[in-house]
């Protein structure tokens, strides 16, 4: 049987490989690669305290859910951003895009 | 060790490595299909989870929608996709060592919990987790609203990548 630690390691480090994606990537495609990245980690810790739970309480398993939900949501509007800014400001890095300062 | 043991730990390994390719892969169509890679890694864990339902989803969601979605994405946008140049930002190191952090973190939190090494109870043989799910969902007393809200978040993020996304003749 597998202990529930490997689960939160295996997890913990998805989601620093990430978090470090978003963090260091120049493409605002490839920001939203370590999002989603991040997303999937937080879900298997769902998902994982669900089974390692009480499994007749199925709190984990929806929450995953909605966390997918969420997750195509936010890529749907994300990824139109990226398109619509692309279309405007000819570019996607991320260093770039900095109308909005002064 | 016990073949399930060995199946996640070749598993893990296997997404770990996808998930690094993710990141630091210059070319982004590659890191794209490295997303799909560790996506599967990921479903393929829900199973070994014994959450066959969710398994499913994340292929159809996941490997099905969102990746084509970014494969598009990488494709429109391809003109400023040039291989050439650096793929990192000048603060990457920043970004790696707060990664780095944050895991040295987790991992210290996750070893003072009691409840770390816990092991999982065997499922019980009539035990219908797919039926509990969707009872549940759609129950007003457990989670109906949630699954409103989200069908609701849904339809207000497709218009909304609609109307970002239209052009204007």
């Amino acid at each position: 049987m597998i202990p529930l630690s490997w689960y939160l390691f295996f997890s913990a480090a998805l989601f620093s490989i990430g978090l470090f994606g978003a963090l260091s990537r120049r493409n605002a495609v490839a920001i939203l690669l370590g999002i989603e990245l991040m997303l999937n980690s937080v879900n298997v810790n769902l998902v994982a305290f669900w089974r390692y739970g009480d499994i007749s309480m199925m709190a984990g398993q929806v929450f995953a859910i909605i966390v997918f939900a969420v997750a195509a949501a936010e890529v749907s509007v994300g990824l139109a951003l990226v398109i619509s800014v692309y279309r405007r400001r000819n570019t996607v890095i991320a260093d770039e895009l900095d109308m909005l300062k002064w | 060790m016990n073949p399930e043991q060995i199946i996640f730990l070749v598993v893990a390994g296997a997404t770990l490595v996808s998930g690094l390719m993710v990141v630091t892969t210059r070319n982004l169509v590659h890191a794209a299909l490295w997303l799909v890679a560790t996506l599967f890694g990921v479903a393929v864990v829900y199973a070994i989870l014994n959450a066959g339902f969710i398994a499913v989803v994340q292929i159809v969601i996941y490997v099905g929608a969102i990746a084509i979605l970014f494969i598009f994405a990488v494709m429109l946008t391809r003109k400023d996709m040039r291989d050439t140049g650096p793929q990192l930002n000048k603060g990457w190191w920043t970004g790696a060592l707060i990664a780095v952090l944050a895991f040295g973190g987790l991992v210290t939190l996750f070893q003072s919990w009691a409840g770390i090494s816990k092991t999982a109870a065997a499922i019980p043989s009539d035990f219908d987790a797919v039926g509990l799910l969707g009872s549940q969902l759609t129950s007003p007393d457990a989670f109906v609203l949630p699954f409103e809200v989200a069908s609701v978040l849904l339809l207000a993020a497709m218009v909304g990548a609609v109307y970002v996304a239209f052009t204007r003749k």
